[in-house]
């Protein structure tokens, strides 16, 4: 069992100016996962009548991209290609300080403690990340159209992205090229999505831009704390198409 | 096409092509030093010639000093942004376990390169617009009245490396290129969508370049240092 000190980010809504709160918290079994251990310091302040801790979940099994922690100073926390709900306290030792943040970007505003805004995400899907097809009743079998496998499985790697924003977290810059570049690429290396191709990567450049995230300086961190392994070969290729789609036209 | 350079793809493109260019002109400026440490002759025939020759400084210097500049400007811009884009930073931040110091220092190494180039500008070129254009003097002797005296290119070269303090200050300006290059070499082939197993082939290449570039420059003013 582990004795550990929490640093929680408190903020109680978007207006408030939030502060780092100190909770100590015991008996926590290295088996426990770092969500399950929230939801103990929550029972605790709840029992105490305090405000429990604000934090978005969901699947608890790294599908659903809900969870979105900063903990001690890295997306998810100390370990790679995990979302927080993944994490278990055995990454942390008796004794230890765990600092707990929210995503920081302009563009993910703080709504709550640790839960931001992350609809700028659904806007630039909005934007192009679709596909529009004939509903009509002669739509061909997508299985009927062949398609290279080196591409089939590039395209399924980058649609592995779960939208979590941990590169936007990481970046230094709160650059979501990442996360747009791998929505790009889905569509972009398969035939059904070319159709759109150009218009798509505008549309969702151009969406990005005016959400507020900053730009890409190549720096790999994103690469690094992304959960699915989102590869920086995306940014190369949204690059390529975007600057192929804006000589065009 | 007419607002590639409003957007954030856009203003890297441009970038990294600066960037780039910028990086084939060092190797233009190192080779044309280099010989100044195996050949007085043949330093001072190709100083004259780059000094002299109207298409170098009808088009292609005005070329260079906007390229330097709009890279300097451009880089300025894009940081602007990025720090508008976090306001609040984080109590705790591993950015070491994700990313190199020198990527997310590259505005740091970039303004001692940019503190760097103002002395280097001072030192070379501004004497040289002084003496070609403001006083006339296009002919590169030590005297002008006698074509015996030779040219000046060497000993001047030569005799700016007499301080050890100016010699300190080239030394520690390469070193900060150095690591400038060794991210911003592989950034902008990034950055103009080049990423694939031609280029990954590239960063031994870029290692070699980024280091030797200026190893090359610091070896010149050492060894002029050292020789004078």
């Amino acid at each position: 069992m582990m004795n550990l000190t929490l640093k929680i980010w408190r903020q109680k809504d978007a207006n408030d100016k939030g502060k780092i709160v100190d909770y100590p918290i015991s008996n926590i079994s290295p088996d426990m996962s770092f969500l399950e251990m929230l939801d103990v310091l929550n029972q605790e302040l709840i029992e105490k009548g305090e405000q429990p801790v604000a934090f978005d979940h969901d699947c608890r099994e790294g599908i659903c991209g809900t969870c979105s922690l900063y903990i001690n100073g890295r997306a998810h926390g100390p370990e790679t290609k995990i979302t927080a709900c993944q994490l278990h306290m055995r990454s942390f030792k008796d004794g230890d300080t765990i600092y707990i943040e929210p995503w920081r970007a302009k563009a993910f505003p703080v709504i709550k403690d640790l839960i931001v805004d992350r609809t700028s995400f659904d806007r630039i899907q909005q934007a192009g990340g679709f596909i529009s097809v004939n509903t009509s009743g002669n739509t061909q079998d997508a299985n009927a159209i062949p398609i290279e496998k080196e591409n089939a499985d590039k395209a399924f790697d980058a649609a592995t992205c779960i939208g979590c924003g941990a590169c936007v977290a990481s970046c230094k810059n709160s650059s979501a090229m990442l996360f747009v570049s791998a929505k790009v690429s889905q569509f972009a290396l398969l035939p059904q999505g070319q159709v759109e191709a150009t218009d798509r990567v505008l549309n969702m450049v151009k969406q990005m831009d005016d959400e507020g995230f900053g730009n890409c300086t190549n720096t790999g961190a994103c690469e690094v704390e992304c959960p699915k392994g989102i590869s920086l070969e995306n940014i190369a290729r949204m690059n390529r198409e975007y600057l192929a789609a804006s000589f065009k036209g | 096409m007419s607002g590639i350079l409003n957007s954030s793809i856009g203003r890297k493109f441009a970038m990294a092509l600066s960037a780039l260019f910028l990086m084939i002109f060092l190797v233009m400026h190192v080779s044309i030093n280099f010989t100044s440490v195996f050949s007085e002759e043949l330093f001072n025939e190709m100083s004259h010639f780059m000094g002299t020759n109207p298409l170098v400084q009808g088009l292609m210097q005005p070329i260079l000093i906007i390229g330097v500049i709009f890279h300097f400007v451009m880089g300025f811009i894009l940081e602007a942004k990025n720090k508008s884009s976090r306001s609040i930073k984080y109590a705790s931040n591993s950015a070491s376990d994700n990313s190199t110091w020198v990527s997310r220092n590259m505005l740091l190494t970039g303004v001692v390169v940019l503190a760097f180039l103002g002395l280097h500008m001072y030192d070379f070129w501004v004497h040289e617009m002084t003496v070609k254009y403001v006083e006339g003097d296009m002919s590169g002797l030590i005297d002008p009245n006698n074509a015996e005296s030779g040219f000046r290119y060497y000993e001047e070269l030569r005799e700016k490396f007499v301080s050890p303090v100016r010699v300190g200050i080239y030394v520690v300006a390469f070193v900060l290129l150095a690591l400038h290059l060794l991210h911003g070499f592989n950034s902008a082939f990034q950055s103009i969508g080049a990423n694939n197993k031609y280029v990954k082939s590239l960063n031994g290449f870029s290692k070699v370049y980024s280091i030797g570039i200026p190893a090359l420059f610091i070896f010149i003013a050492v060894y002029h240092h050292f020789t004078h």
